[in-house]
């Protein structure tokens, strides 16, 4: 981000305020940020899990592949720190793989759903007037569409994989960003280097990408965070309604889908490890998503 | 005012079009037919062409939808050809008990947000505030299933205090005749719908608090309590207007999820049955119905906030 470098935001401050020993905005951003203890811990778990996704297979090698039937709903204990379930695969190791799943749509989710969320509401705010009320309607159907109902829809008609379901969960995911960013790009729009870019002649486009969107910046890593956290979460409700990946793609959802099957049955251990994941995991980035947003806030309330 | 409601309105319109058009394309694409649904494998393609015909199947996907806008236009949702009965029937008996769930649920979860909310801004940061917090923050991560199988697994297995399927009486005043069956769908689609609003609540309450008439009222030594109950819980109630009307979709689908755990006999079960045994209709009225509520919700809650809030002005 260019634009936001300190020198270029060092124009936007009122003149004759002692700065100097403000440092850069972004230094504040991040120790505002630092100071929340929530925030450090969540930072620390998306690590860990991330860690434990991508570098434990590595480490701690099962086989996920090929179901071993003579050891189905085995308790942790010995060989199995946290038991196997119904076709007899080990749940940590299945859990490590479940992850990566799990991780890679949430991000991508988060950062498809955003950057188009961002130039769409971008663009409605910018030009405003028909633009706008055209562009906004359209996000208020995607909005008041039962984002369930499309899945159901999906289920029926298509073979799920991870990019099919990246493309759903974006496609009901971009319009809250939109709404976001176009609020901002509306005051944004009035203030004065924007309308000094115009004045000078600048291209509407480069206007936008140039000096509205890098002013929204906050809001956009605000997005971002609680878009990863919803994706991992909608993706879990998703395998409960049957629209999941098959079992060679394990998922934290469908292992507690499948666990649920067993919840009569006492097999506690083939339900709560992937709860528990799902839960710290979107906890986390929530914690996340907040502290960034008060970090923001700061920013704003001292200049 | 007169003007905002008109505009308002007219974009409603606009957006409920756009979902049954969007709803309608999206089960047109489904794949199957509903002729050799209905009639059968074996049926001759001559009886196909008729009940085709008869349906309005062999016209254009344009027509097809004119015809469906029309018949939703004197309130018609479809046929379920599998049942043989009407959309409209279906949904007679089903959205009472729909009713009984989520606004039992709705009238809890606000019930317990508002003055949880108000405590939380009030002990800002102390011990209070951070259990709220968390609670509500790991709620608001659960998958809303999730949420109802604990509940199960603590109440209905470990602890046997109450039954894990929902009643299955006919009407809605049967249901709450059975209050021990209703406790666990309930308590769960309460908690769902208390995860969304406590966030709001609170930091709605500390924006109130950080007003100037706050600081007013306690300047001229009002009681603590009167500042909160006269100056504090009323304003924050406009917020819970806007809450209300857009958690309509929270609700509804939690509604959707609660009543698959517990077997609910409601429009959200009747919405996974439709799906598998391919009854396009019943989805269809379904999907629209709730987009329907949901832009009426936010219309609602747009007009209420509009005719609350005095100072604001369109």
């Amino acid at each position: 981000m260019e634009a936001l470098s300190p020198t270029g935001v060092k124009v936007v401050l009122p003149e004759g305020g002692e700065v100097a020993s403000a440092g850069s905005p972004w230094r504040l951003i991040a120790r505002t940020f630092a100071q929340n203890r929530l925030a450090i811990v969540g930072v620390g778990v998306v690590v860990a899990v991330v860690l434990f996704s991508f570098v434990g297979p590595l480490l701690y090698h099962t086989d996920q592949f090929d179901p071993n039937l003579a050891e189905v709903h085995l308790p942790p204990g010995t060989g199995h720190p946290l038991g196997t379930d119904h076709s007899g695969f080990d749940i940590l190791g299945r859990l490590m793989v479940g992850g990566q799943s799990s991780i890679e749509v949430g991000f991508a989710v988060g950062l498809i759903a955003t950057s188009f969320g961002l130039i769409y509401g971008a663009v409605a705010g910018f030009f405003g007037r028909a633009v706008d009320t055209v562009l906004m309607r359209v996000v208020d159907i995607g909005l008041a569409i039962p984002v369930v109902f499309l899945f159901i829809f999906m289920a029926q008609v298509y073979k799920p994989n991870l990019t099919l379901l990246i493309v759903v969960l974006s496609l009901v995911s971009w319009q809250i960003p939109a709404r976001l960013v176009r609020g901002e790009t509306l005051s944004l729009r009035t203030r004065e280097y924007v309308e000094a870019v115009q004045v000078m002649g600048g291209r509407s486009w480069r206007t936008i990408l140039r000096h509205v969107i890098p002013n929204t910046i906050g809001t956009i890593v605000v997005t971002v965070t609680f878009q990863i956290a919803n994706a991992i979460l909608t993706l879990a409700v998703l395998q409960y309604f049957g629209f999941g990946l098959p079992a060679t793609t394990p998922t934290w959802g469908s292992m507690l889908s499948d666990g649920t099957t067993y919840l009569q049955d006492g097999y506690w251990w083939e339900i709560y490890p992937a709860l528990v994941i799902i839960v710290l995991t979107v906890v986390a980035f929530n914690f996340i998503g907040d502290a960034l947003q008060d970090a923001f806030d700061v920013r704003l309330q001292e200049r | 005012m007169t003007g905002f409601i008109i505009r308002r309105l007219g974009q409603a319109i606009v957006v409920t079009l756009g979902v049954t058009m969007i709803a309608f394309a999206l089960l047109h694409a489904l794949p199957g037919s509903l002729a050799r649904d209905i009639i059968g494998n074996r049926a001759s393609p001559q009886a196909i062409a008729q009940f085709n015909r008869a349906n309005g199947l062999d016209r254009s996907v344009w027509y097809q939808y004119w015809l469906f806008l029309q018949k939703l236009a004197h309130g018609n949702l479809g046929y379920s050809f599998q049942y043989n009965r009407s959309v409209d029937s279906l949904l007679a008996t089903e959205l009472p008990r729909d009713l009984v769930l989520g606004g039992l649920s709705l009238v809890l979860a606000v019930a317990i947000a508002i003055p949880v909310g108000v405590a939380q801004a009030v002990r800002r940061n102390g011990p209070l505030d951070y259990a709220g917090t968390g609670i509500s923050f790991i709620l608001y991560s659960m998958p809303q299933y999730a949420i109802a199988l604990l509940l199960i697994q603590l109440l209905s297995i470990s602890f046997h205090v109450f039954p894990s399927e929902a009643p299955q009486s006919a009407s809605a005043l049967g249901m709450l005749t059975h209050p021990a069956g209703l406790v666990l769908p309930v308590a769960s689609l309460t908690l769902v719908t208390y995860a969304l609003f406590s966030r709001y609540m609170r930091s709605s309450a500390i924006d109130t608090l950080a007003q100037d008439y706050i600081r007013t009222a306690r300047a001229k030594g009002l009681p603590e309590r009167l500042v909160l109950l006269r100056h504090l819980l009323r304003n924050s109630l406009i917020t819970l207007v806007t809450l209300i009307g857009l958690s309509i979709p929270t609700v509804l689908t939690g509604t959707l999820i609660i009543e698959q755990v517990f077997n609910y006999p409601g429009a959200g079960l009747e919405y996974f049955q439709a799906a598998t045994r391919n009854d396009y209709e019943v989805m269809l009225g379904i999907t629209v119905l709730v987009g329907v509520i949901t832009v009426l919700g936010n219309l609602l809650a747009d007009i209420g906030y509009a005719i609350l809030d005095p100072r604001i002005r369109y």
